[in-house]
């Protein structure tokens, strides 16, 4: 028998964090085979990224191979030096990286980028080179491929983009492909197409990959075998049907129980609420965005109506460019519509102005996808739960103290964060943070905006379940945006599909989902990664299934 | 893109406007005049009705809009008008006094800008340790040094302690070393220190990431990927510190005793020469405008992002 393509071998790597060596990947050990697909699924800081890095000698700086071996086809390449890493980089290994927007170098076209790697390792003269450029983007699907060539890439969409970094990869037929999330930037239609293609060029070629996920669901549809990484170490790995079907550790299941696309139960809703009691409703919405200068109009968002029930959830589901965020910045008062109107309980939003909306707003409370941006670094958790209370008619400070401890127990985080900078705190706590803070007002309407896309399916999980306890416990209505569906499903009660501005499915999530009225609807449900995945132990006999 | 381009132009000369406007009020708020510290002075001996005659052909004694007007109306056509003190028109001592301070300052520009590149690729190719620590702490030195102090002790360490350049009738390259010095540390100390910093910044770039992934060797990433995106935001900060240039080169030019404008500066300064230090003012402010007008015309040629963007709303 052959060596496998890559074997990794009680691999340990540590990163220097001040004085001291703090280790991510502890005694790693899993191969890839010729051809093979494997997938290295975990949370983020589970050492998964940092073990494909190593594999292409990519660690950052501070990071350093203690122990163990990378042998690719035989030879151990651990502890080989930049210099000599040159020349199998993109000959033998090449990467697929996470985020197509600021992976291409912005000030060369998109024709030098691919011919780069070409040059580097000396393949023909310029035009062998051009030649070969020219086929590899007609390959991906980039046409005309003259013109894309010449073309920057930020005039290119993200998953044109990602096509161009596919090119670069697999220009001289690696052996092994690293993609680091490929898709995770992407939305989910542009998602499946991009893994489509990657599957396709990998076949023809009869290239390895390594899948780097976090997405269970991706990793379900796309490997042959799933290695299972938490904290730096594995916690399981064998082919993807006997993992997804028995899985031996308690990690693994808790995984496969979060991951929305791979759950099928679904926690019982509501009934939605008695008869004609709308929390939100919005009636025609029309906006038009001038376009640079010009007369020229751009309508985002065209006659979309919904309506709400108090105490239930409603998403707005769309890929970027559909309208949902413009549709939620007039929900919450920031934009005035071009027509239409937007009442919530009752009152018309759209004559609302000045003080009045100001006042109005404390009613509807928004908590913003990234965790990480949406709060002051300099300021301590209490003062970023109580600033809101400060903007209208501030309680005694004892009062408001008491209210801030208050709302932090409310969503599950212990005293002693009060006093805490943000930086201390995880993605899933400060998204915690951020809903204290919204909460803070005694909202009656809470709009959520991705608010949990930028989370590990763990934590993505348990925000969920505390947005459901809230909503149960404090009648909450929300306005839930997301271009995930499975997490749409999991959570609402209704549901608008928004495309190019214009609503093209609403109502009930059951009756959309088990009978969409659109072709854009039906391939977004297609489109959730996991669909192909054998079914689950735990699931129950869907019908949807 | 014409229209970004009539667009630039307009605010340039609307800047332009607003520098003579505000210089013009401002000269004319200060106590005192030029006339009244020539001509009364006692050797004079002028009686009051002469000096009022006096006034009167100088257009002193006119409205301050009319004088403001007329003023207006001779720079336009390229008439700086009389200097009191000296007697001659202000356009002839700018012809004497120009090109000097130009020299210094565009060479000053040139070697600062050496001085940048080389502290930044020196922290970059000569690679860890102390040497790169002590190289990027460089710039803060320089930039906490005051002009005049810099001049003073670049003349007592390489004049008078080493003898390299002499101080006494120098050559005409000899005199312009240790100024062209003073006037370019300061000026490369922020500009090194932004480029470091932009390098930092773009090798930590995903796409430096994919190029190394590609097989680059680190001086092929520095050379194709690096320098391109590192240096663009220097163009801006390149187009503001030509302003401190200037003031650099009075400074400069006083503390090694050199003419040019800064010493006609000085003087008209302590003569309340109005229209000297108004042509002095305006002159500045164009030097200084069209740099940053250069500067802006120059960026969307360099980023092609930024020309998508014109021709898309042009």
């Amino acid at each position: 028998m052959t060596a496998p393509l890559l074997e990794i071998d009680d691999l340990a790597i540590s990163y220097k964090v001040g004085d001291h060596d703090q280790r991510v990947v502890h005694g790693v050990s899993f191969r890839v085979d010729r051809g093979e697909v494997v997938a290295l699924v975990g949370e983020s800081g589970s050492g998964k990224t940092t073990t494909a890095q190593a594999v292409l000698g990519l660690l950052a700086g501070n990071g350093r191979i203690e122990q163990g071996a990378i042998r690719l086809n035989g030879i151990d390449i651990a502890h080989w030096p930049q210099k000599r890493f040159d020349t199998i980089r993109g000959a033998v290994v090449a990467l697929i990286p996470q985020d197509p927007g600021s992976s291409l170098n912005p000030v060369r076209t998109i024709g030098a980028q691919v011919a780069e790697v070409l040059q580097i390792h000396g393949r023909g003269d310029r035009r062998a080179i051009r030649t070969r450029t020219l086929d590899l983007l007609t390959r991906v699907g980039l046409l005309p491929a003259e013109m894309r060539a010449d073309q920057y890439p930020h005039e290119l969409s993200g998953g044109m983009k990602q096509r161009v970094l596919i090119a670069i990869a697999v220009a001289l037929n690696p052996d092994l492909i690293v993609a680091d999330e490929p898709t995770s930037a992407l939305d989910v239609t542009v998602q499946r197409v991009i893994l489509d293609l990657i599957d396709e060029l990998r076949r023809e070629n009869g290239t390895a990959v390594l899948l780097v996920t976090h997405d269970l669901g991706v990793a379900a549809d796309r490997a042959n075998r799933l290695v299972v990484l938490q904290g730096g170490r594995i916690q399981e790995q064998g082919a993807v049907k006997d993992v997804l079907a028995a899985p031996q550790s308690a990690y693994t299941r808790r995984l496969l129980s979060d991951a929305p696309s791979l759950t099928k139960v679904r926690p019982a809703r509501r009934a939605p609420g008695s008869g004609e009691d709308f929390a939100i409703v919005v009636e025609r919405l029309t906006h038009d965005f001038p376009v640079g200068g010009t007369a020229k109009r751009f309508r985002a968002v065209d006659d979309v109506s919904f309506k709400v029930c108090r105490g239930t959830t409603h998403a707005i589901v769309g890929e970027s460019g559909s309208g949902k965020t413009t549709t939620i910045r007039g929900v919450v008062g920031f934009l005035k519509p071009t027509a239409g109107r937007i009442r919530i309980d009752g009152e018309d939003m759209t004559t609302l102005k000045g003080e009045a909306l100001r006042r109005f707003r404390r009613n509807i409370q928004l908590v913003y996808q990234n965790p990480f941006g949406s709060l002051d670094p300099r300021q301590t958790i209490s003062q970023i739960v109580e600033e809101p209370l400060l903007n209208f008619a501030p309680p005694p400070k004892a009062e408001r103290a008491k209210k801030v401890a208050d709302m932090l127990h409310r969503v599950g985080l212990p005293e002693t964060f009060l006093g805490r900078h943000p930086r201390a705190l995880s993605g899933g706590q400060r998204q915690r943070v951020a809903i204290a803070r919204a909460l803070v007002l005694d909202p009656r309407v809470l709009v959520l905006d991705e608010a949990v896309s930028a989370l590990d399916v763990t934590v993505q999980a348990q925000i969920l379940a505390l947005l459901d306890e809230l909503q149960k416990a404090l009648g909450l209505t929300y306005l839930f945006v997301s271009h995930d569906l499975a997490v749409v499903q999991q959570i609402s009660d209704t549901v608008s599909v928004m495309y190019k501005g214009r609503q093209v499915d609403g109502g009930p999530v059951d009756t959309v989902f088990a009978r969409p009225n659109s072709d854009y609807t039906r391939e977004l449900i297609d489109a959730i990664p996991g669909r192909k995945a054998p079914m689950l132990a735990l699931s129950t006999a869907s019908v949807r299934g | 893109m014409i229209r970004y381009l009539i667009g630039r132009v307009g605010q340039a000369l609307l800047v332009l406007m607003v520098t003579f406007s505000a210089a013009f009020l401002l000269l004319q708020a200060l106590p005192g005049d030029a006339i009244m510290i020539k001509f009364m002075s006692p050797d004079m001996a002028l009686s009051a009705d002469q000096i009022a005659e006096i006034r009167s052909a100088y257009g002193a004694d006119l409205p301050i809009w009319e004088r403001y007007f007329r003023t207006l109306a001779n720079f336009l056509t390229g008439n700086f008008g009389y200097s009191i003190q000296a007697g001659v028109p202000v356009s002839q001592q700018l012809q004497v006094n120009l090109p000097p301070t130009l020299q210094l300052a565009s060479l000053g520009f040139l070697t600062a800008i050496i001085l940048t590149i080389t502290i930044a690729a020196l922290s970059n190719v000569v690679g860890m340790g102390w040497l790169r620590a002590a190289i990027q702490s460089m710039p803060s030195l320089f930039i906490s040094v005051p002009v005049f102090w810099l001049g003073i002790m670049l003349i007592q360490v390489f004049s008078f302690q080493l003898g390299l350049v002499s101080v006494i009738s120098p050559g005409p390259v000899e005199r312009l070393i240790l100024p062209v010095l003073t006037l370019a540390i300061p000026i490369s100390a922020p500009m090194s220190q932004i480029l470091m910093r932009n390098i930092d910044e773009v090798l930590a770039q995903p796409f430096v990431a994919v190029a190394k992934a590609k097989g680059a060797s680190h001086t092929w990433v520095l050379w194709r990927h690096v320098v391109r995106n590192a240096v663009l935001p220097m163009l801006t900060i390149a187009g503001v510190l030509f302003g401190e240039l200037l003031a650099g080169a009075v400074v400069t030019e006083a503390v090694y005793g050199l003419n040019g404008l800064g010493g006609l500066t000085n003087q008209a300064v302590g003569n309340h020469d109005t229209a000297v230090l108004q042509a002095i003012v305006v002159i500045s402010a164009l030097a200084f405008v069209s740099i940053n007008l250069v500067v802006d015309l120059l960026y969307p040629v360099l980023d092609p992002r930024l020309g998508t963007k014109l021709s898309m709303t042009a």
